[in-house]
């Protein structure tokens, strides 16, 4: 087992001089390599923030956040962005993907920033929207695409990096049931055929039951951390 | 390259605002170029009448002689200078006078006059004197006779042919006297001119002094008004400190004034203009800036560095600045072109006005390229000027703040 996620006694407080908020309070978090991961919480119990210092976007007040070996809360925002860019994938809640470009080109650009030869991306664009199931998408505008299929493309586009993990805030928020279903199929397969790793928050019952491992917040602390052997889906799959 | 593409891509996600930014541009440089050409063409027309009058682009003298205008101011001609101020850059025409006061008087009327002495062929390639008269003949070298201006002939009441008697001081305090046939009569625009001056062979106008062989001035014309300046400075430095050398602007410091400040409000009324443009697409940008918020934050958070990101922004202002000056530009040049071709003609109160000072009311555009390369700088310097503010605002971004609802 590998650790890709390290983060110890973490805490980050808003408004410090005038009225404290402790969005995240002296939180440990460990992730291992393959995990399948909730982070679950009723709205404003600190998921967002605690996404966010993970995935580098931010710098918590006080501890220490190892990703891969690195400490984060080291790096100036020049370095962070270059290793946001390296080694974590983003989903976020809407609007994942530049309008002016296509599904292709919005999965394509971040190899480019990546520098990543043409041959390669091309190879990797056609495998990663095989995994999505948009193959037939792959030249429209996001315009064109429903929310769950664009939500869909922020996860290739994520994937496209070969991170060492996804950060999803909330992926689901946005769409209906059927969607969101269809979302978490995809996620799970990742998961399951490429070994991805995934941390995403919800407060989604449905999506709740499909993760494997859930961890709840309550108030800026991590107030329940429950793994399960197997999901009711999968017990589900293997009944039918 | 695929920044380049994306640049391009996004300046036309928003069809009708980058339309807008790029026709104010391309409105502007057209605006601007057209009324700097002709404002150009204008004062060039005016110059050229100005200094065709009598006093021609530049003047050599004997140092002191602006201040004091007497005979005893003046120099030797020389041929060996004539040839050296004409071999300068940007002159093309030299001619040599000897001018001064006398009386002049008729059977019972006696007038102050300018008596000058020219080389007719020379003076006719700088004021173009022989398309002056309007009775009678222009001068050659060695002709006795002199040319009357109208307004002096009507003042003395005489008429072609008559005799006219001239007594003046000369040269060294001799003095002059001579009676001289008059061959032509001379119309001028300039009052001043018309009820002064009188024109006679330069051998004549020496024999009449008795200031054998002196000059008091060469008058020059040039090619390129613009050069005035440097022109002027060479031919110093090539005379040396004995003679002073003129320009029009001297001589003439109210013309040149009042060039300059119509020039200058003219300068402000572009700089107006411009500023109306600035704001213009400072709008857009800040539009641009709050729609686009969200995704910028986005992008810097999925691994963009900023510095890439502003220079996405900064392609995308320069290809819209271009885009509207290029245009602007291409579309100016016919307009500019066809101006100096068939050039504005003034009509009413203005042209009789004009026309009285003998100018021909006609402005022809000045086509020359510093006009457009002079507009395209300043609009592309000001649209990369703006387009640094979204860039500063890329580079202190914080994708936290800016993905936040
Ligand atoms: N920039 C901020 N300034 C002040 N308070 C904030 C800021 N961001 C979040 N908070 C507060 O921190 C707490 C946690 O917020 P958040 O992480 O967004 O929760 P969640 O994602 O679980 O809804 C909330 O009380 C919220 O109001
Ligand atoms: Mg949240």
């Amino acid at each position: 087992m590998q650790t890709v996620i390290d983060a110890h006694n973490v805490s980050k407080v808003y408004n410090p001089k005038t009225i404290p908020v402790y969005a995240v309070n002296n939180v440990h978090l460990h992730l291992q390599r393959g995990e399948f991961t909730a982070l679950v919480g009723p709205s404003g119990s600190g998921k967002t923030t605690l996404l966010n210092l993970i995935g580098g976007l931010d710098k918590p007040d006080n501890g220490s956040i190892i990703i891969n070996g690195v400490d984060i809360t080291g790096l100036s925002a020049n370095e962070l962005i270059d290793f946001r860019l390296r080694n974590i994938g983003f989903v976020f809640q809407s609007f994942n993907l530049i309008p002016v470009l296509t599904a292709k080109e919005n999965v394509e650009f971040i190899m480019q920033l990546q520098k990543t030869r043409r041959q390669e991306r091309e190879n990797r664009i056609k495998s990663l929207f095989r995994q999505i199931e948009l193959e037939d998408k792959i030249n429209v505008r996001p315009s064109q695409l429903s929310g769950g299929q664009q939500q869909r493309v922020a996860v290739a586009r994520a994937l496209a990096s070969r991170p060492q993990f996804v950060l999803a805030d909330e992926p689901t928020a946005n769409l209906d049931s059927k969607s969101a279903a269809n979302l978490l199929d995809i996620m799970t397969k990742l998961n399951k055929e490429e070994n991805i790793t995934f941390l995403f928050s919800t407060h989604d019952q449905r999506v709740i039951e499909r993760a494997r491992r859930v961890i709840t917040l309550v108030d800026g602390q991590i107030a329940n951390d429950t793994a399960r052997v197997s999901t009711l889906h999968e017990v589900a799959g293997q009944a039918g | 390259m695929w920044l380049i593409r994306l640049a391009w891509k996004n300046i036309w996600r928003n069809k009708s605002r980058s339309l807008i930014t790029m026709a104010a541009i391309f409105f502007a440089v057209i605006l601007s170029v057209v009324t700097s050409s002709l404002q150009d063409g204008v004062f060039d027309n005016l110059i050229k009448n100005m200094v065709s009058f009598y006093s021609g682009y530049m003047q050599v003298h004997k140092k002191g002689y602006w201040d004091e205008q007497i005979l005893d101011n003046s120099f030797a001609a020389s041929p060996k200078m004539e040839q050296e101020t004409l071999s300068g850059k940007n002159i093309t025409a030299v001619s040599p006078r000897l001018e001064s006061f006398a009386l002049a008087s008729s059977v019972d009327i006696t007038k102050g006059c300018l008596v000058v002495g020219i080389s007719p062929e020379g003076e006719n390639k700088i004021t173009r004197l022989n398309e002056k008269i309007i009775a009678g003949n222009y001068l050659h070298e060695a002709d006795n006779g002199v040319l009357l201006s109208d307004g002096l002939a009507r003042r003395m009441q005489l008429k072609l042919y008559d005799t006219i008697v001239l007594i003046g001081q000369g040269y060294h305090g001799s003095t002059a006297a001579g009676k001289y046939r008059i061959q032509g009569i001379l119309k001028f625009g300039s009052p001043e001119l018309n009820d002064k001056a009188l024109f006679m062979p330069l051998a004549l106008a020496q024999d009449f002094y008795g200031a054998y062989n002196q000059l008091t001035s060469y008058v020059i014309s040039l090619n390129e008004n613009n050069l005035l300046k440097t022109t002027a400075e060479e031919l110093r430095l090539k005379l040396g400190k004995e003679y002073e050398v003129m320009t029009w602007e001297e001589m003439m410091p109210e013309v040149a004034q009042h060039i300059r400040t119509d020039t200058a409000s003219s300068k402000i009324i572009e700089a107006i203009l411009y500023l109306l443009i600035c704001f213009g697409i400072f709008g857009t940008l800040l539009m641009m800036m709050v729609e686009r918020k969200f995704e910028m934050g986005m992008l810097v958070a999925i691994g963009m560095k900023k510095h890439k990101l502003a220079a996405l922004l900064l392609l995308e202002s320069i290809f819209t600045v271009v885009t509207g000056c290029l245009l602007g530009i291409l579309v100016s040049m016919p307009v500019v072109i066809y101006l100096n071709r068939h050039p504005l003609r003034m009509s009413g109160d203005m042209a009789n006005i004009y026309e009285r000072f003998g100018f021909e009311a006609v402005f022809p555009a000045s086509t020359e390229a510093t006009h457009f390369i002079t507009q395209g700088i300043i609009v592309l310097l000001i649209g990369f000027l703006l387009s640094l503010y979204p860039m500063a605002r890329v580079i202190r971004l914080k994708p936290v703040n800016a993905m936040r609802r």
